[in-house]
């Protein structure tokens, strides 16, 4: 529990954090809420010579909510969950972020640090890819967007481009006929998720238009559900509907086993999330 | 009497909060690694990566050579510090002993055995050191599993240990047993496993140790339960320095549940290496090291068969259990799975034949030893279970075999049929009817079938419980292979001014001992709360005691408070009789004051008698200055808290959640002297003991990693994963004590895992679940429901 050496960093700007990250390379890391960089490096899992502390650029936090949904990437859980703004118009973020780790990691823990960092069992990316999020990126080339259905490449791993930072994240807001619910079953320890089910869904004419479901925890990396989605789509919604689509869920996609479930366990598990949340998003919905 | 006396509340009895905690919760504790010595180095130690293997050889000259490093040792260097003993044996039979060395020399046998210290200016730079050592080392085979480490081919772990047997140790008549079994009308069996478990304390374990080349004395700050049965194992086995030269002190300790009874490889480590390099050294463990080198608890592999008639009346009990040992056999270990486990499996039944034979087991894992509750838990667990488990093939109601069979009232003082002292005192049916009653049991069934019509699976556990408390008689432990006392002492101070200072040789860390203990001095001696202080914890200023486990402070500490506060009264009574030119047989002392018989106005208050005492200018002929009594007090006898706990569960079918609905428990610890401190210990010791059932396990690999080591892996409750307990007590007095008490302090974790665990499988009964081991995990559940 002892780190070893490492410089620091506290620019205030992105553009210096940006130059910092080239000057020193590989050996570089960004510090965000630290939360999951901080407990890795006194592990000695992670070692690096320089962190660059981004907590003191201001413009990277902030929830805006105009036409569409921004939030700056430095913004904590708390703040999101504690935002009337996306209450009202994004409901499911907050109630997801609201059930990740304690109040004092919500106090630190950071949306762009949670997508930054991949980790797979983490409750964001499953919330993003339901909401088919944009993430936007500053680096040495300039800025870019990156679609969230490719910005998870691999477990921890992301299409950041060295010298990228996270600058916000971008949603629309749901609005009549759509709902979307976050339904979790979360380590007793880590409060990480063995499962949890982000999903999305359209209704108009009385049939499902629109699906997307994310799942986190259980494979290498939060992914959609295509034929579950796909399942779902053109029907009613109804709970029989729900339940067949569920089937689906978990379809062609790695699944971890650990000693805190096993392959069998989570795959069920991916099953019994996907129809809650699907059942709470179409309730949403109607 | 006066005004003042009639208007001072009694102490005992009184839920008054603890006095400790005000600095305890604003951070003004004293820790062990609060304090920092003038000149003071820090140690690193470099653990094994294997669980077993032979070091070929060690490099440590990089390391040396870093900057701010004061030296590197390794276990070659320390030969002369002695394998740590092993005080607690298994009675009566061989135990072929292997006690851990500061450092290993020469092989490794669990991950996380220390194999090289680096010391050096600050903490951080020893731990770099660390990475500059080379060890070569090579793998041998690895064994976790307890019986599998008895079986024919496996790795032996130590040369005069064949099949990894460290002992096999039996309780009871066998042959008695075997009749008994052949003539019950059906014999119900059952594998029961017991897991292992990682005591988990707020504060990790540590040390400070000090040479002085002035004086050749040593002293040792610890987290420590029990300073003066380190200062003695140190000084007459580990490094034979003379018990005079060794003082140890154990400050502020943040929690242990056992684990900081024993002696660890870092206590001599630190002495040792403060000689050599003439400055004090410090270690403290960080969480990793703390899961894998401080002692683990349970690990238990049953088989157990009980004997039963028709009618519910149990009639034999067969038991045979693997204990894991770990790689070393730790101070107190192997008197756990014996005398604490073995003489108590047959619980608060009267059973008439009963045998246990107990395998002990060495494998590549940390040290097994004492964790709360200590070998009871097992016992506890194991019968409660089976109790269910015959009423399900008799189709009975759990309550009415527990009922059918409990110990009477009329049957105390009680032997058992494997050989434990008397149970001094015992009334179960009330503690049973009173949880039934709180549970509202009468109804329960009905409600439970409605809800299963609609898919809900409620389920409701029972467990009546014992236990072993106050552990003492000396000379019972000692014919059970404790190699030492266990009595306590107490020298209590009335000075000058009136003010007293009771200074015990128990430790607690949590306890809330400085609350009770000054409570009943307040009663006895008619003083002020707020005028009593109890101190602990420093070998070179309080008496020689064996510390503070096993429900014991209050039971045997207490009552050698007592037995000091009593001196007290009868030296005040004689001193107030000479002062009052009265006849010392007709004084008495009460409220406060030794009066005149019959004449309460011819009095002096004991602050009057302790000023003349410690002036010494008017005392009686013969009599000592000074108002002070020291005692020393062994009971004749164990106490037997029992009660009965209900959980009632609801199991999600769908995940195999299990939603903790309700907890009832209903405790029998005699009188209390703090009822809120009792609901505290009560409240703690369920959620140790749910949190076994529900979400604790230490797991390793095949390759001997331990793979539940860190906090983010291994389930501690928090309290919103704890649920609301509701308590209610029935009050017994042991006649074992002169306070009457029998302890609080383990109850809670032995009754509870199996009234968690017997909800659950009750709630699965419709699946056709009869067992399942702990803990109920989702995936457990979900499982045991899927393999029906």
């Amino acid at each position: 529990m002892i780190p070893s050496s490492f410089e620091y960093f506290a620019p205030t700007t992105v553009a210096e954090a940006v130059s910092l990250l080239q000057k020193y390379g590989d050996d570089a890391k960004i510090l965000a809420g630290g939360h999951s960089l901080l407990p890795a490096m006194k592990l000695r899992l992670s070692n690096f010579g320089a962190l660059i502390d981004i907590n003191k650029i201001h413009e990277l936090r902030g929830i805006h909510v105009d036409g569409n949904i921004s939030i700056g990437a430095m913004t904590t859980y708390h703040a999101i969950e504690s935002s009337d703004a996306l209450k009202a118009t994004c409901a499911i973020l907050p109630e997801a972020v609201s059930l990740v780790g304690d109040i004092q990691v919500r106090n630190r823990g950071t949306l762009g640090g949670s997508l930054a960092h991949a980790d797979p069992a983490a409750d964001p990316p499953a919330v993003m890819l339901a909401l088919d999020a944009h993430v936007h990126v500053t680096g040495p080339g300039g800025n870019r967007t990156i679609a969230i259905g490719d910005f998870f490449t691999d477990m921890l791993t992301t299409s950041l481009q060295p010298g990228e930072i996270i600058t916000s994240i971008t949603l629309n807001p749901l609005g009549a006929g759509e709902g979307a619910a976050y339904s979790k079953f979360p380590h007793p320890a880590s409060r990480y998720a063995i499962v949890g089910a982000a999903a999305y869904v359209k209704l108009e004419g009385g049939k499902v238009s629109a699906c997307r479901i994310g799942i986190t925890g259980a494979g290498p990396k939060a992914e959609r559900q295509a034929s579950a989605e796909a399942a779902l789509i053109g029907t009613d919604g109804s709970a029989e509907a729900i339940a067949k689509a569920a089937e689906h869920a978990g379809e062609n996609m790695d699944v971890l086993s650990d000693i805190h479930a096993g392959e069998d366990y989570r795959r069920a598990m991916i099953k019994v999330y996907t129809r809650r949340a699907l059942t709470a998003a179409v309730e949403r919905a109607r | 009497m006066t005004a003042e006396t009639t208007l001072k509340p009694r102490m005992v009895g009184q839920a008054i909060k603890r006095r400790e905690d005000p600095q305890l919760i604003t951070g003004r504790g004293n820790y062990v690694d609060d304090i920092k010595l003038t000149g003071m180095t820090h140690a690193a130690i470099l653990r094994s990566p294997y669980a077993h293997a032979n070091i070929k050889s060690i490099d440590t000259s990089k390391a040396a050579a870093h900057p701010g490093v004061v030296a590197v040792f390794t276990g070659a260097d320390m030969l002369d510090i002695n394998p740590l003993p092993y005080a607690w044996q298994a009675a009566g039979v061989p135990n072929n002993a292997n006690g851990p060395r500061a450092l290993a020399h020469e092989a490794v046998h669990f991950v996380g055995e220390g194999v090289a210290v680096v010391i050096a200016e600050d903490r951080y730079i020893a731990r770099d050191a660390l990475d500059l050592i080379e060890v070569d080392y090579e793998p041998l085979d690895v064994v976790v599993d307890a019986e599998e480490a008895t079986q024919p081919g496996a790795v032996q772990l130590h040369e005069n240990a064949p099949n990894n047997i460290v002992f096999e140790w039996q309780c009871g008549d066998k042959a008695k047993a075997d009749d008994a079994m052949a003539k019950a009308d059906m014999i119900v069996k059952e594998r029961i496993i017991n897991q292992r478990l990682i005591p988990t304390p707020m504060e990790t374990r540590g040390c400070i140790g000090h040479y002085n080349g002035g004086t050749d004395e040593y002293t040792l700050w610890m987290t420590s339960q029990a300073p003066h049965v380190h200062k003695l194992v140190l000084a007459a086995f580990v490094m034979g320095i003379p018990e005079h030269k060794i003082r140890c002190i154990a400050p502020n300790v943040g929690g242990a549940f056992g684990a900081k009874i024993f002696m660890y490889s870092d206590y001599p480590l630190v002495l040792w290496a403060s000689k050599r390099i003439g400055r004090p050294v410090k270690y403290m463990e960080d969480r990793s090291e703390n899961y894998k080198q401080t002692t683990h608890g349970r690990d238990h592999i049953t088989d157990v068969e009980l004997g039963v008639m028709k009618d519910g009346k149990v009639v034999g009990m067969r038991v045979h259990t693997y204990a894991n040992m770990g790689a070393y056999l730790s101070t107190a270990s192997g008197g756990i799975p014996t005398t604490l486990y073995g003489r108590i499996i047959t619980g608060v039944y009267d059973i008439p034949a009963a045998h246990c034979l107990v395998k002990g087991v060495y494998t590549n894992t940390a040290m097994v030893d004492a964790y709360r509750g200590a070998g009871r838990p097992e016992a506890s667990y194991m019968i409660e279970r089976m109790m269910d488990r015959a009423a399900v093939e008799l189709n009975m109601d759990p309550a009415d075999i527990r009922r059918k069979n409990f110990i009477q009232p009329d049957q105390f003082p009680y032997h058992n049929a494997v050989g434990l002292l008397p149970y001094d005192s015992g009334n179960y049916e009330p503690a049973l009817d009173r949880a039934l009653e709180m549970a509202g049991y009468a109804n329960f069934r009905q409600q439970q079938a409605e809800a299963r019509k609609q898919g809900k699976y409620l389920g409701l556990g029972i467990s009546s419980y014992v236990e072993i408390c106050g552990v003492a008689p000396t000379a019972w432990v000692m014919s059970e292979g404790w190699g030492a006392g266990l009595w306590e002492s107490a020298n209590v101070k009335v000075q000058l001014t009136g003010k007293v200072t009771v200074f015990t040789g128990t430790m607690p860390h949590g306890q809330g001992v400085e609350t009770t203990f000054a409570q009943i001095v307040a009663d006895e001696l008619g003083v002020g709360y707020d005028d009593v202080d109890i101190k602990y914890g420093d070998t070179a200023n309080t008496p020689m005691g064996y510390g503070t486990y096993g429900s014991r402070s209050l039971v045997v500490g207490g009552s050698a408070m007592k037995k000091s506060l009593d001196k007290i009264k009868e030296k005040a009574k004689r001193i107030a009789a000479h002062l009052l030119e009265a006849n010392p047989a007709d004084m008495e002392f009460a409220d406060g004051k030794a009066f005149v018989k019959g004449s309460p106005d011819r009095a002096k208050t004991i602050a009057e008698i302790a000023a003349a005492a410690a002036v010494g200018a008017n005392l009686p002929p013969g009599e000592e200055p000074f108002l002070d009594a020291t005692s020393y007090y062994d009971p004749p006898n164990c106490t037997f808290p029992f009660g009965t706990h209900i959980c009632i569960v609801e199991v999600d079918p769908d995940t195999g959640r299990v939603d903790l609905k309700r907890y009832i428990a209903v405790d029998d610890c005699g009188p209390q002297i703090n009822p809120l401190i009792v609901e505290g210990q009560i409240h703690g010791g369920i959620a140790q003991g749910l949190a076994q059932a529900m979400y604790e396990r230490a797991v390793y690999d095949e390759n001997g990693q331990l793979i539940s080591g860190t906090l983010m892996d291994y389930a501690i409750p928090t309290a919103a994963m704890v649920p609301h307990i509701e308590t209610d007590y029935t009050v017994t007095p042991s006649p074992a004590n002169p306070l009457g008490v029998k302890g609080a302090g383990e109850a809670g974790t032995i009754a509870s895992a199996q009234a968690v665990m017997n909800a659950v499988i009750d709630a699965l009964a419709p699946f056709g679940v009869k067992h399942m081991q702990m803990p109920a995990t989702p995936e457990n559940v979900w499982k045991t429901i899927h393999s029906k």
